[in-house]
């Protein structure tokens, strides 16, 4: 085939637009190793020190085990309440289909500054204290929707045949659900449980208005930036992007091996 | 929509029949319901009733009570009319952009890059790779890279495109650039999922029928293709019209590029004036919601999950 300037044009494009998209994380990753002195603007030359010392700096340790364990258990409560929703829809016939659909679809079509002032102003009137639990209360919310379109879309392509031989063989209903549909179903809440702890790990806007004064990860980044942000700041956000990586990676080479056994299979 | 990008299901559904048993429906369905019934239903209203409240009578800063005044809502557009206008013109142009940027990158992914699996799966993982780490922290790069001293301003000032005196950081164009960048993903992926079903077939048949490719595009792929572009561009529309990082003064922007997510954060938070945040908030929720049923009523995208 004749090199055509056209037909490689899409390619260079796409290569420039990947350039463009990966520059601020290079820049955060180079700048995590910076032998900083007082500020992190001007590049000093290489260090492991801010890696080695990453607890050094004041509040960045404490800020990200909070946004951990605020990510782990509202990740645990919006996966368990999303997948029970998702299977109702794809599985079960009731009335106010296209109602709860809609209540589904509203949370991921609201900014999260309407999503955060609105809370912030329910937790106001009620008297309830800013904290911890406020800001899973809010994680658990947003998060809901994003597992039940992520699971449901699991459901779907689930094969109904392989649940009715379970009954068939006179498995009880909760031991068809233990046995296949859950099993089956995994990938799909895996999927749905690492989008939510992504998305509550990075929430800035809406723990702001809920959070008091508990600080978190994405908290800390904002209230550093007016003075610069410290060099500790870009190694967790350097370590956070390093192992979701490695997970991608890891499911996506889990999931070719599994279609080349079952190809070989056949 | 354009959110089942996120997840890897496999292409073939099952229409099941759909069991009857109302008790186990009502069982799944209602912790999940009433959830969001008292965290996201009930805090909308507490939003309502908050921006009708009048100041205590105590006369006590931070402090209202419930009333019933409409005006709150005319004050708040006579005052940050310029930031409700900034919001949305903002919004518009990054939209535009990052269809215009994301186009091309979702047409060489989906379509394009087809016969190479291993591409395409590595350039979806380049575009979502910018998820993964901190959206702060990407932002914050950008300013930096962008900053007075940085090489970027100053080989344009000796170029003349700037003037010696002008920066970046802080105008209209650094804010817009940010938002743009920021929300590309949310462009790319629905136009991916859209792009990828598209059947090759059809644009073998334009052609055959002696179209030129500008024409198989326009008569072809970009109809079919128009439920990403609409999921697309309401996915980036609704959060960065209620953005407030990219133009905050410790980021992109300056004390001339706020936004309503700025106005309502500085109101909420630091003045506590909750009556005017949450009468902005409101406003911003209506108009979103306005079009977004706009949008789906002319395309007839009724099936929204």
């Amino acid at each position: 085939m004749r090199f055509s300037l056209g037909r490689a044009a899409l390619p260079i494009y796409a290569v420039l637009a990947f350039v463009y998209l990966l520059i601020p994380i290079a820049y955060t990753f180079v700048f995590s190793f910076n032998d900083t002195f007082k500020s992190n603007i001007v590049w000093r030359g290489f260090s492991f020190k801010n890696w080695l010392g990453v607890c050094n700096e004041q509040g960045v340790c404490e800020a990200f085990g909070n946004s951990i364990l605020i990510g782990v258990v509202s990740t645990i409560i919006a996966t368990a309440l999303g997948t029970a929703i998702a299977i109702a829809l794809v599985r079960y016939d009731f009335k106010f289909r296209s109602s709860v659909s809609l209540l589904l679809f509203l949370p991921m079509a609201t900014p999260e500054i309407v999503l955060g002032a609105g809370l912030a102003s329910q937790f106001f009137n009620m008297g309830a204290e800013k904290g911890l639990v406020t800001v899973i209360i809010a994680h658990v919310m947003f998060c809901l929707s994003f597992v039940v379109v992520t699971v449901k879309a699991r459901v779907s392509s689930l094969d109904p045949a392989l649940e009715e031989a379970g009954s068939d063989l006179y498995a009880t209903p909760s031991k068809v659900f233990w046995k296949i549909t859950f099993p089956l179903l995994m990938p799909g809440i895996l999927a749905a449980a690492l989008l939510s702890f992504a998305l509550s790990f990075d929430d800035f806007i809406i723990t702001n208005f809920n959070a008091g004064p508990l600080s978190t990860f994405p908290k800390f980044v904002y209230t550093a930036a007016s003075k610069g942000i410290p060099a500790a700041a870009n190694v967790v956000g350097s370590a956070v992007f390093l192992v979701a990586i490695l997970i991608v990676v890891a499911v996506q080479v889990s999931s070719t091996i599994k279609e080349r056994r079952l190809k070989a299979g056949k | 929509m354009a959110f089942a990008a996120f997840s890897s299901g496999s292409k073939t559904d099952y229409k099941a029949p759909r069991k009857q048993s109302v008790i186990v429906a009502m069982s799944l369905l209602l912790p999940g319901m009433v959830y969001l019934a008292l965290f996201f239903i009930t805090p909308l209203m507490s939003l309502v009733v908050t921006s009708l409240e009048v100041p205590d009578a105590s006369g006590e800063i931070g402090r209202y009570q419930y009333g019933f005044e409409i005006a709150n809502y005319w004050t708040v557009i006579e005052t940050y009319w310029p930031h409700i206008i900034r919001s949305f013109t903002y919004a518009l142009v990054a939209t535009i952009l990052s269809l215009l940027i994301s186009y091309p990158l979702a047409y060489f992914i989906g379509i394009r890059a087809r016969k190479w699996p291993l591409i395409q799966k590595l350039a979806l993982a380049l575009v979502i790779a910018p998820f993964f780490i901190s959206f702060l922290l990407r932002t914050f790069a950008w300013k930096q890279l962008f900053s007075n001293e940085s090489w970027i301003v100053t080989t344009l000032q000796e170029w003349h495109i700037l003037a010696p005196d002008q920066y970046l950081v802080g105008t209209d164009f650094m804010v817009i650039f940010g938002l743009t960048y920021n929300f590309i993903p949310f462009m790319t992926l629905p136009l991916y999922t859209s792009l990828e079903r598209l059947d090759l077939r059809l644009l073998e048949a334009g052609s055959d029928l002696y179209a030129t490719p500008a024409k198989v595009f326009r008569k072809v792929t970009l109809p079919i293709t128009m439920p990403g572009i609409i999921s697309g561009t309401l996915m980036t529309f609704i959060p960065i019209a209620g953005d407030y990082i990219n133009a905050s003064r410790d980021f992109l922007g300056s004390s001339d590029t706020q936004m309503i997510g700025n106005v309502v954060e500085s109101n909420f938070l630091r003045i506590n004036d909750y009556p005017a945040a949450s009468a902005l908030s409101v406003l911003l929720m209506a108009a979103i919601l306005a079009l977004v049923v706009f949008y789906v009523r002319r395309s007839g995208t009724e099936d929204l999950l």
